[in-house]
């Protein structure tokens, strides 16, 4: 049988391909001079490599997670039994009610999603605009206004805090306001001056959204605007109708991270919403206000146990980043793709 | 933001002056205001270049009314005494010089210390950080089963070491403690780095390098923690190279490890630079940086001319550390194109 023929009957319907048995195996491998075997066993042995590391990572970051869920769900006393690490003795959702109550959760987790949908529409509208007039024009001083956002990024927001915090305390536009009210406006403890921010680009990390929105639209090819053009677009419908759709994906991934941000965020937060009862004021403050419930409902001298601080804060962490986790579970997948399409660089 | 359509539409009512008398079988020119016939008449670039400040106008605005002036301002307080008046919603300031900076750096016990330590754990975390989100984004880069879900579990740090619940991890160190102490006390387990750590010293191979590497072995949560975002930009970089350089590369007989040096880590220099920038200045602003912590404590006491020194102060250092590292890196960074 020289090539051709044998050609011919592999392809034709008689031939019957070798079984690949342990036995055959061992005939191939022969056959290869043990390279199969070689092979074979070396791409098992990584994959098996692989698998445990992975393992063990993954479980690394969830287990904080898992612990608390244990702690959750767990009665006071299980906390004292030292035979119980993980699983509880006396399974209870008493700490989620107390819990519940404590943080006046539903009205509160409203307030919060709310401030956090405001805010990321907000910062990533006006990011939006920015980035693709640094992306797609040409004017004087770019280089210079380009420098600002970057300072925007490597400036840390502590570092204006205080001067922030006085600024808002005393608000006024060139001595507008003292003109024609006669004093300044006090704007703390008030989510208005931080919608002004976040419309102004000024939230937290919005260089860093500008940067990313921008390098997207660096990427679109030039032929698309210019076609626009000729057919009769003008700047801003150009902007809208042919550019906007194509950034989707980036700019969801922008939403996402400035809801998550501003979701957990403790810095704006503290500052100007404070009295906004937000879940990310009150999360932090469990401990304190578990002292004053436990002093208005058993007396004044009734203190609530370490563990139990700690078991309810352990509870509300898991209530408060549960609407992350799923938030983040529905659109993770767009999340990579999205950023290499802007093709970060430097 | 609809303003560079119609630039002057208020004042299109008014006709202008050298509009000429309308004439048959010509299309009559549309009459403007004075500010729209300046825009129809102007050139393609002057065009280009007020659509271009309007769109960035936004930023402009806020950059001068939340971020210039309140840096100059707390730019003067650096260099003054502020007395709050929180009745009249005033405040005074009394310029001391340099007086708040000398505090700062003379005076206050802690400000050194503490920066010093977190400088040189800077200089131990990052690279560490570096290293673990490039090896992790190359192998959740590869094809395997259940692939979507590792990737989530990655990415889960961004969410998880955000704002307030990093102060929360640490504050709930306190009952880890504690069932620590009831492990140890029933002395079924020690940490395995502990025991090889024994291991080594008894044997005498106990040098630097080997003790860094353990000390990261043990940190090796918190770096998980907080490579979050830098694992997605690295896996966003990898999924840019096209595989058909792998291809050629394997058809000229190079070994995975070759492509890897040869390929791979050529492409990918230029987000380590990014990265490498991101992790320095994540790590100084963190909330649980202890500078920052004392920095924002100030605040609250109501200090604000020392406070605004010492941010000052530390934010010129890190400036200093990010431009010594991005100066150092860009040398060597590849750029394909």
């Amino acid at each position: 049988m020289n090539n051709e023929e044998k050609l011919a009957y592999m392809t034709s319907k008689k031939y019957k391909p070798p079984k690949r048995d342990f036995k055959s195996l061992l005939e191939r491998n022969r056959e290869s001079g043990g390279y199969l075997f070689r092979k074979n066993v070396g791409s098992w042995f990584y994959v098996f490599l692989r698998g445990m590391l992975l393992f063990g990572l993954c479980f690394l970051i969830l287990q904080p997670l898992l612990n608390k869920f244990s702690l959750s769900v767990m009665s006071e006393r299980d906390l004292f039994d030292s035979t119980v690490i993980n699983i509880p003795r006396e399974f209870t959702l008493s700490n989620y009610e107390l819990t519940a109550t404590l943080l006046d959760f539903f009205p509160s987790l409203l307030k919060t999603f709310l401030m956090a949908l405001a805010v990321g529409i907000l910062q990533v509208a006006s990011c939006t605009f920015v980035g693709y007039g640094f992306a797609r024009f040409q004017f004087p001083l770019k280089k210079f206004w380009f420098l600002c956002v970057m300072m925007l990024i490597l400036i840390p927001p502590q570092t204006i805090l205080s001067s922030l915090y006085l600024y808002f305390a005393t608000f006024d536009i060139f001595g507008i306001f003292t003109l024609t009210t006669g004093a300044p406006l006090i704007l703390l403890d008030s989510p208005v001056p931080y919608l002004m921010m976040s419309m102004t680009c000024m939230g937290l990390k919005n260089g860093l959204y500008i940067y990313m929105i921008r390098q997207f639209f660096r990427g679109v090819p030039k032929e698309l605007e210019e076609a626009a053009y000729v057919d009769g677009c003008g700047k801003f419908k150009t902007f809208y109708s042919i550019m906007l759709p194509d950034a989707k994906a980036i700019i969801t991934s922008c939403f996402l991270f400035s809801f998550v941000w501003q979701w957990t965020d403790s810095l704006f937060t503290n500052l100007f919403l404070r009295n906004m009862n937000l879940l990310s004021t009150s999360v932090q403050s469990i401990p304190q206000t578990l002292q004053s419930y436990y002093q208005n409902h058993f007396g004044r001298h009734a203190f609530p146990s370490m563990a139990l601080q700690e078991q309810l804060l352990a509870t509300g962490m898991l209530m408060f980043i549960t609407p992350l986790i799923i938030l983040y579970l529905i659109a993770q997948k767009g999340f990579v793709e999205s950023i290499s399409q802007s093709g970060i660089k430097m | 933001m609809s303003e560079n359509k119609n630039v002057g539409d208020a004042v299109l009512s008014v006709p202008s002056a050298e509009s000429p008398p309308p004439q048959k079988n010509q299309k009559q020119p549309k009459k403007r205001g004075f500010l729209a016939q300046k825009y129809h008449n102007a050139t393609f670039a002057t065009k280009n270049a007020i659509a271009g400040y309007l769109f960035i106008s936004p930023f402009i605005l806020g950059f001068l009314v939340f971020m210039f002036l309140p840096i100059l301002e707390s730019l003067r307080m650096v260099f003054s005494d502020v007395v709050p008046d929180m009745e009249n919603s005033k405040y005074a300031m009394d310029f001391v010089g340099l007086e708040n900076l000398r505090r700062v750096f003379f005076t206050d016990p802690e400000f050194n210390r503490l920066l010093t330590e977190e400088l040189l754990k800077m200089v131990f975390t990052v690279p560490a950080i570096i290293v673990f989100s490039f090896f992790v984004a190359l192998i959740i880069n590869q094809k395997f089963k259940g692939r979507g879900f590792v990737r989530s579990v990655f990415f889960l740090p961004v969410i998880l070491s955000a704002g307030v619940m990093l102060g929360l991890e640490t504050s709930s160190a306190l009952l880890n403690e504690y069932r620590d102490l009831i492990q140890e006390s029933n002395a079924l387990t020690s940490g395995i780095t502990d025991v090889l750590e024994e291991l080594l010293l008894s044997g005498g191979m106990m040098d630097d390098f080997l003790y860094y590497i353990l000390q990261i072995v043990n940190q090796i949560y918190n770096i998980a923690l907080t490579s979050g975002m830098q694992i997605i930009i690295f896996l966003s970089g990898l999924q840019t190279i096209s595989p058909s350089m792998y291809e050629a590369s394997k058809i000229e007989g190079a070994t995975a490890w070759e492509s890897f040096w040869k390929i791979t880590f050529p492409m990918i220099s230029s987000l380590i630079l990014v990265n490498v920038v991101y992790s320095v200045i994540d790590y100084f602003v963190r909330s649980d940086n202890t500078v920052m912590t004392k920095v924002t404590n100030e605040i609250s006491k109501m200090d604000y001319g020392f406070s605004s020194a010492m941010a000052w102060a530390y934010f010129l250092i890190v400036i200093v550390v990010v431009g010594i590292l991005a100066g150092i890196i860009s040398r060597r960074v590849y750029y394909y194109e």
